[in-house]
């Protein structure tokens, strides 16, 4: 019973937050309800057993897509808006209600027995090796969306990229925040970086038999990199750098060669031979680590706008 | 059934091999030096066409799809591909659109083999690629989340080639443009979430054994649909499209207005025939069709008031994109065997064919005319089939197309589907098209009319425009043309494949 | 088919059902495109609580919840995060070029 009150107070704050988020007229409040919100449901995963997601949710969609909005809401200035007539809010607010209606009508009819693939995750689960079932799930079962995924992640990046101004391609993207305005960053910086470091790699290590994984942990490390790009201990890399590129593509390629690999070796693109199963996924797990933190990384650092060879 | 249908068939590879080779060829482009970008691209991009040929070859040769276990799994644990014959009309279709577009792009957006690397020639690649794959995903993928994930690789890979030129008014239609396409793909993401929540799969082939109304699979094909047609531009969501294919490059255009908008059509398409049980969507088809009767009439309408021909060009998608949605009251009202074995179900795909080859080369004749006169205000069009008379006779040839005039893909599949309408007693679908023909006869007209025109003053030609690109866009034409010789009948391949429902 | 206990898996379900209602009126209703891209990811969290819910009840075989939907939210956050941090920069170039016009116009 105290359960139910502790899941009907998370619900009930999502709820308002995002309320909240929505209808307020200040835009700069608005990204800080969002960010709000990414933490609270957090909690909520968690409360549904889903630590995996949880963790997932705090590190991406809380943690930077927070600092990313942040980043936004430094450089943009705030546009004054007029309400919509209230008829078009009564009528598009009648119509959201009706499909929220009809997706309540659904979770409250459930099917049952609900269907679920849990005991066909299990039975196979041994032939990959892995502990963590959604592990099993994202490296064999459905490696193929798991692979895309990547490239999805890359794209995304090179798309950010290109919107860089044309003279500073090849450049490098300046950090939004200037250095000065925060004293204690450097220092700070300095004292959690290899602290953040350590708990990135372990939870990527974990990951495989326990919650944990490769997003998670890249996300951590990105993170760690992204505060030493802003408390100046090291520059964002220049887009133009081969071994930037490497680093971004190693992932993906190492993906690829092993699932090409599966082909011959076990009978199928992302198959992967019994006896090998467990090392190739790590082996995946750690190419993807890096090129997920490292692209994670410069999604947050957004385009270059240095002109190459030219310093501020 | 389904077992039979869920092993990996001979050929099962070319799949396999039609998503990852794009990527290869992205990977590639990032790690060669600048100057061999497009040699890359072009080589990846020639595969892709064999590869789509071959898996086209291979469907029509053995009568029946090709399927791939992707890691051996069988769905709905696994992730399953497979292409039937529609699927490998298109894949066959993206192919060759996308191999000539990069023959029409070759040496623009100022590649320099000698200099260093440039934003645009390495942005315009690399989307292009990834348009590739994600489409061939699209046409063969098998599982709705599978699926999402390649909708999503299409808009990134789409967004940026909007925005490519940098000027303000594209990054608006670019961000218009995202903000449609990811509100349409969290919608149809709703669906996955209950069809899941109600079914534990979400395996194409598997759901298509369901019967009976069930609230759960209406609500999730609605809330799909709806995201999907946002993605589609179908009328009234197609406020986004005009200043997004208009503002991009013409090669990008091209790609977008003939491909892009393809392929989430696609999607619903699959959903409505393959995963609706017979005799439910009725209401719903006839629904989509009146949105497609007033995408034909209010797109050419918005054509025929354009000043400039790249506005035009793409208002005109608006009006084409219409049409396709005839295919869902036609189809379903038929009294064929099977949706798939219709008069209209054959006429729709045509419809798709035609408009992509037709649609592909205006707007690269339209990019054309661009660097001939440097503008593409319609007023200013007289004396320029003497200046450019091979991208004239593109624009001609791709303009009886879009007006359904015989010879030609755009005649065939509007005749196809007016047989269809008359012959199920629906003449209201043939009153718009014959409407939208003759809406179309007028806005090609106002092109053409000056074209054909003397110049008061002898015009000059401003920049020499390479003949192999003039050809590019010129062969794109002509294939529209050839569509109009193909039987005017239903065809055998179209229906290969198709998980057709049968009354238990 | 029958009507589910209220449980937490219900509650949340009820919860993601309004989010999606909330997140959907954003998107329609406002102008501005930061506040449509955040109307975005509050719809989009809520459709990844319905994945979850939909795990929870499939909990089984061991397991407190169907692994699957769960690989799929966690494919889903990634794709979000991309979505937004693309449309962000967009809307960043936007906002720089309308500031530089202004200043034009000053001048």
């Amino acid at each position: 019973m105290l359960g139910l009150a502790l899941d009907l107070l998370i619900a009930a704050l999502v709820i308002g937050v995002a309320l909240w988020t929505v209808r307020t007229r200040d835009d700069f409040a608005a990204i800080v309800g969002f960010v709000a919100y990414g933490l609270l449901l957090t909690l909520a995963w968690a409360r549904l057993a889903a630590y995996d997601v949880a963790l997932t949710e705090a590190a991406i969609g809380g943690g930077v897509t927070g600092v990313i909005l942040l980043r936004a809401s430094i450089r943009l200035k705030p546009v004054a808006t007029a309400r919509k007539p209230i008829g078009a809010r009564i009528l598009v607010g009648l119509l959201c209600a009706a499909i929220s209606a009809a997706l309540a009508a659904v979770v409250l009819l459930p099917m049952t027995p609900a269907p679920s693939l849990a005991i066909e995750v299990r039975t196979h689960l041994a032939s990959t090796g892995l502990g963590n079932p959604i592990a099993g799930v994202l490296m064999a079962y459905r490696a193929l969306d798991t692979f895309l995924e990547t490239v999805v992640v890359l794209l995304a990046l090179f798309g950010v990229w290109s919107l860089t101004p044309d003279a500073a391609w090849g450049g490098r993207p300046a950090m939004a925040v200037p250095a000065a305005a925060f004293g204690p960053l450097p220092l700070f910086g300095r004292l959690l970086i290899p602290v953040g470091i350590v708990i990135g790699v372990y939870i990527v290590w974990v990951g495989a038999d326990a919650p944990g994984g490769k997003f998670q942990g890249a996300t951590i490390l990105a993170a760690m990199w992204i505060l030493a790009m802003m408390a100046g201990l090291t520059q964002a890399p220049s887009i133009g750098r081969w071994r930037l590129r490497l680093l971004l593509a190693a992932g993906p390629i190492v993906f690829l060669a092993i699932g090409l690999a599966g082909i011959p070796l076990a009978g199928a693109f992302l198959a992967y031979p019994e006896a090998l199963a467990k090392p190739l996924i790590l082996l995946i797990e750690v190419a993807l680590t890096l090129s997920i933190a490292a692209t994670l990384g410069l999604l947050v650092a957004g385009p270059p706008d240095v002109t190459p060879g030219v310093e501020p | 059934m389904t077992a039979a249908l869920m092993a990996t068939t001979p050929g099962g590879l070319l799949l396999v091999l039609a998503v990852v080779v794009p990527v290869i060829g992205i990977l590639a482009l990032w790690l060669v030096r600048a100057r061999d970008i497009e040699w890359v691209a072009i080589a990846t991009l020639a595969v892709n066409l064999f590869l789509s040929l071959a898996t086209l070859q291979a469907v029509r040769a053995s009568d029946a799809p090709l399927v791939y276990l992707v890691g051996g799994w069988l769905p709905p644990l696994g992730l399953a591909l497979r292409v039937d014959g529609i699927a490998a009309v298109l894949m066959a279709m993206t192919g060759a659109i996308v191999a000539v577009t990069a023959l029409y792009a070759r040496g623009q957006f100022g590649f320099d083999p000698q200099g260093p690397e440039r934003r645009r020639p390495m942005v315009f690649w690399t989307m292009l690629l990834a348009i590739t794959g994600a489409l061939n995903l699209i046409f063969a993928g098998e599982d709705l989340f599978n699926l999402y994930v390649a909708l999503e690789l299409l808009t990134f890979a789409a967004v940026p080639l909007v925005s490519l030129d940098g000027s303000r008014d594209t990054l608006e239609a670019a961000l218009r443009y995202l903000v449609f396409a990811l509100a349409g793909s969290v919608l149809y993401l709703l669906g996955v979430a209950v069809i899941y929540g109600a079914y534990g799969t979400l395996d194409l082939v598997v759901l298509s054994e369901i019967r009976g109304a069930e609230g759960a699979l209406l609500l999730a094909i609605a809330l799909m649909t709806a995201g999907l047609i946002a993605k589609t531009a179908l009328f009234p969501l197609h406020l986004w499209l005009p200043p997004a294919h208009a503002g991009a490059p013409a090669a990008a255009s091209a790609i977008l207005s003939a491909l892009v908008v393809k392929g989430s059509f696609f999607l619903i398409l699959r959903l409505w025939f393959d995963l609706l049980p017979p005799g439910l969507g009725t209401i719903g088809a006839n629904g989509l069709g009146l949105l497609g009767a007033g995408a034909v009439i209010v797109g050419s309408v918005l054509a025929l008031r354009q000043a400039r021909l790249k506005l035009l060009v793409a208002y005109s998608t608006v009006a084409q994109i219409g049409y396709l949605f005839l295919i869902f009251p036609l189809a379903t009202g038929s009294e064929a065997a099977s949706p798939f074995a219709s008069l209209a179900w054959t006429g729709g795909v045509l419809q798709l064919l035609a408009h992509a080859f037709a649609k592909a080369a205006m707007f690269m004749a339209a990019g054309l005319v661009y660097e001939a006169i440097g503008h593409d205000r319609i007023d200013g069009f007289r004396g320029l089939g003497r200046l450019a008379p091979i991208t004239v006779l593109t624009m001609t040839l791709a303009g009886l197309s879009l007006m359904g005039l015989p010879p030609s893909g755009g005649f065939s599949a509007k005749w196809l589907m007016l047989s269809a309408s008359l012959g199920e007693g629906a003449w209201w679908w043939a009153v718009v098209i014959l409407a939208g023909g003759l809406l179309a006869a007028g806005y090609v007209f106002r092109i053409l009319m000056p074209a054909f025109s003397t110049p008061d003053a002898p015009a000059e030609r401003l920049h020499p425009v390479a003949l192999t690109r003039e050809l590019a866009a010129l062969s794109l034409a002509v294939i529209a043309i050839l569509i109009g010789f193909l039987p005017l009948s239903p065809w055998p391949l179209l229906a290969i494949g198709r998980l057709i429902q049968v009354s238990p | 088919m029958s009507l589910a206990t209220l449980d937490a898996a219900t509650l949340y379900g009820l919860m993601g059902a309004v989010l999606v209602g909330i997140g959907l009126y954003g998107i329609v209703l406002h102008d501005v495109f930061i506040r449509r891209l955040l109307a975005f990811n509050l719809l989009g969290g809520g459709v990844f609580i319905l994945f979850g819910v939909i795990a929870r009840r499939g909990a089984g075989a061991g397991f407190p919840g169907d692994p699957v939907p769960q690989a799929l939210v966690i494919t889903g956050v990634v794709v979000a995060f991309c979505a937004t941090a693309l449309a962000i920069t967009l809307i960043e170039r936007l906002a720089a070029k309308d500031e530089a016009s202004d200043g034009d116009d000053h001048s």
